[in-house]
C-alpha cells in the first residue's frame, strides 16, 4: 500500500477488504463511488476508483494495480458498490480486466467477438491497417 | 384458479422513439408484467476515448460537443477544466461568469427538451414539446450569437472562452431571462397537476435514495430519489461559490419527482442567471494558452454538475502534447445503471415512462 495527497493505491488482493472499510467506516462514510476507469501504462494497468462521500463531503482516489498484462485480473467491487456494474462492464470492455466476482461481466459497446481491446495501447487491431486516432495528426514525439 | 403463463420476450429498440436514440431493451414478460430487463448499447459507440490519444488537447474539445449533444456547453466546460487543472491555468473572472451563463442556458435549453419529451411519453401529446422547442429556440439563438454555433458549440476553451460575448448579447439575454419565469409558470399550470402525466408517472419507477446513492446516480435522478447532492453547492467550480441558488428534491424518488425537479430547476437556473448577468465583471474574457500544450506529468479528475448529472473527464499526461489517458464519466451511462430494478413489475409503458424520466442522451451513454 503506497499513498500521496492525491490518491492510494492498495494491493490487489486487499482491494476488497479495503473498499469495504472505506463503505462502512461512519468516519470515512465512502457511500458514492464517482467511477470506475483503467490506465494502461505497458508494464502494468492501474484501475482508478474515485470515492465520494456525501454526507461528509470528502472524496478519494483509490487505485490498484494489476500486473498481469495478458490477462490483467482484480476483484470486483459490485459488492460493495452497485455503481461498479456497468462501469466495471465498460472498463473489461476496451481495456480488457477481468472483474473476478462481477454478476455478469460481458462487454458492452462493443460485441461478443470483436478482436482485442481498443483501449489498450498495444491495440491496433483496426481492418486495412488503420492506427486509429494517429493516422492524420502525426504525434511529434 | 391460477393461469400458466410462459415467459415472453419483447424487443424495444434500437431504432423505436422512446428510446431517445439508438438504445435497446430486451424485457422479459410474464403476462403483461416485466420480469427481467436488459439494457444493449453501443449502437454509438465512436470510440472517443481512444481517439482522443492521438490527438492534441485543443484538438479533442470538440469530440466533448458530441457526448451530450443537448447540452454541448456543460461538456465543452467539463473537458476544460480539467485540462486547465492538469496544467494548473486560471481563468480570469470575466470567462468564469461567461462559463456559468452558458452552463445555465444550457441547462434550460436541456431540461425543457427532457420535459417535452417526458410529457409525449406520458402521453401528453406533441404541445408541450412545441412550447419546450420555442424557448430552447431563443436559447440556442443567443449561442449562435456568440459562437456561430448551436449545438456543437465548442465555445468554452482551456483558459476561458473563445470568444467575448457580442454587444447585442446582453439586450437579448435580459429579455428572455425577464421573460422565463413568465412561460415556466405557465408550464407549471399546464403540466403540474396534469392529469395525465400524474396517473401515468407517480409512484412509477420508483428508486430508493439508498439504491440511488449505490448505483452512483447523480442529477436529477439522484435529487429526485430526495438526496440533496450537487457539485455546484459541494464542490463549487467556476463562479457558482458567488450565486445564490437552491437545490430542489423530491420525496418519492417516483418519475414525477424527477419531472418536477427537473421543472424547479428551470426556476433555479432562471435565478443564477439573473445575479450572473447582473454581476458579469469587465476584464479580459480568457489567457493565452499555447498551441501545442504539454502538461506536466500527472492525472486530473474535474467535474461539474451537467444537467444530466456528474459529468467528470479524468485526465492522465505523460508530459506529450497528447493525453495519455482520456476518460469521461459520463452520466446518462451511470444512471441507467438502477434501470433493471425500477423496471421489475411493471408494464411496457410504465417502462418506457421510466427511461424517459432518467433522460439519457446516446451519444453520452456510448460516447
Amino acid at each position: 500500500m503506497e499513498a500521496t495527497p492525491q490518491w492510494v493505491v492498495v494491493q490487489p488482493e486487499k482491494l476488497v477488504a479495503v473498499a469495504t472499510y472505506l463503505h462502512d467506516d461512519s468516519e470515512m462514510d465512502f457511500r458514492f463511488l464517482i467511477g470506475v476507469t483503467a490506465v494502461d501504462y505497458l508494464d502494468h494497468f492501474e484501475v482508478v476508483y474515485h470515492l465520494q462521500s456525501i454526507s461528509r463531503n470528502h472524496v478519494l482516489t483509490l487505485k490498484t494495480r494489476a500486473f498481469d498484462h495478458k490477462s490483467p485480473e482484480v476483484s470486483s467491487l459490485v459488492s460493495v458498490w452497485r455503481g461498479a456494474e456497468l462501469q466495471e462492464r465498460e472498463v473489461y470492455d476496451l481495456m480488457g480486466i477481468r472483474f473476478a466476482g462481477h454478476p455478469d461481466l460481458r462487454r458492452v459497446f462493443l460485441w461478443e467477438g470483436f478482436a482485442g481491446h481498443p483501449l489498450r495501447k498495444d491495440w491496433m487491431g483496426m481492418p486495412g491497417g488503420f492506427t486509429p486516432g494517429l493516422g492524420r495528426f502525426p504525434r511529434e514525439d | 384458479m391460477t393461469m400458466k403463463s410462459e415467459p415472453f420476450v419483447v424487443n424495444v429498440g434500437p431504432q423505436h422513439p422512446s428510446t431517445h436514440g439508438v438504445f435497446r431493451l430486451r424485457f422479459t414478460l410474464d403476462g403483461e408484467r416485466i420480469v427481467d430487463a436488459e439494457m444493449i448499447m453501443g449502437y454509438l459507440h465512436r470510440s472517443m476515448e481512444k481517439l482522443a490519444e492521438g490527438r492534441t488537447y485543443i484538438q479533442n474539445i470538440p469530440f466533448t460537443d458530441r457526448l451530450d449533444y443537448l447540452s454541448a456547453m456543460s461538456n465543452n466546460l467539463a473537458y476544460c477544466m480539467a485540462v486547465e487543472k492538469l496544467m494548473g491555468i486560471e481563468v480570469p473572472e470575466r470567462g468564469q461568469f461567461l462559463r456559468v451563463i452558458m452552463a445555465e442556458f444550457q441547462r434550460i435549453a436541456n431540461h425543457a427538451m427532457a420535459i417535452g419529451s417526458f410529457a409525449m411519453e406520458c402521453g401528453v401529446w406533441f404541445t408541450p414539446m412545441m412550447w419546450m422547442f420555442r424557448d430552447r429556440e431563443k436559447i440556442l439563438d443567443l449561442f449562435e450569437m456568440t459562437c456561430g454555433a448551436r449545438l456543437t458549440t465548442n465555445y468554452v476553451r482551456i483558459g476561458g472562452v473563445s470568444f467575448d460575448i457580442p454587444p447585442e448579447f446582453m439586450p437579448a439575454a435580459t429579455a428572455l431571462v425577464k421573460e422565463l419565469p413568465e412561460r415556466i409558470a405557465e408550464y407549471e399550470s399546464l403540466l403540474l397537476e396534469n392529469e395525465i402525466i400524474v396517473v401515468r408517472s407517480r409512484d412509477v419507477g420508483v428508486l430508493p435514495p439508498e439504491l440511488a446513492i449505490a448505483a452512483s446516480t447523480s442529477g436529477p435522478v439522484l435529487r429526485g430519489s430526495g438526496v440533496m447532492w450537487d457539485i455546484r453547492k459541494a464542490d463549487p467550480y467556476a463562479a457558482y461559490d458567488r450565486l445564490d441558488f437552491d437545490i430542489p428534491v423530491g420525496t418519492r424518488g417516483d418519475c414525477y419527482d424527477r419531472f418536477i425537479v427537473r421543472m424547479e430547476e428551470l426556476r433555479q437556473s432562471v435565478r443564477i442567471l439573473e445575479q450572473a448577468l447582473a454581476m458579469l465583471p469587465e476584464g479580459p474574457a480568457s489567457v493565452e494558452v499555447p498551441l501545442a500544450l504539454r502538461p506536466p506529468v500527472g492525472e486530473a479528475y474535474a467535474r461539474i454538475e451537467a444537467p444530466k448529472g456528474e459529468l467528470g473527464f479524468y485526465l492522465v499526461s505523460d508530459g506529450s502534447p497528447h493525453p495519455q489517458r482520456f476518460h469521461i464519466r459520463s452520466p446518462s451511462f451511470i444512471n441507467l445503471t438502477p434501470l433493471r430494478d425500477m423496471v421489475l413489475g411493471l408494464t411496457i409503458p410504465d417502462a418506457i415512462v421510466t427511461l424517459g424520466s432518467i433522460d439519457i442522451v446516446l451519444g453520452e451513454v456510448d460516447r
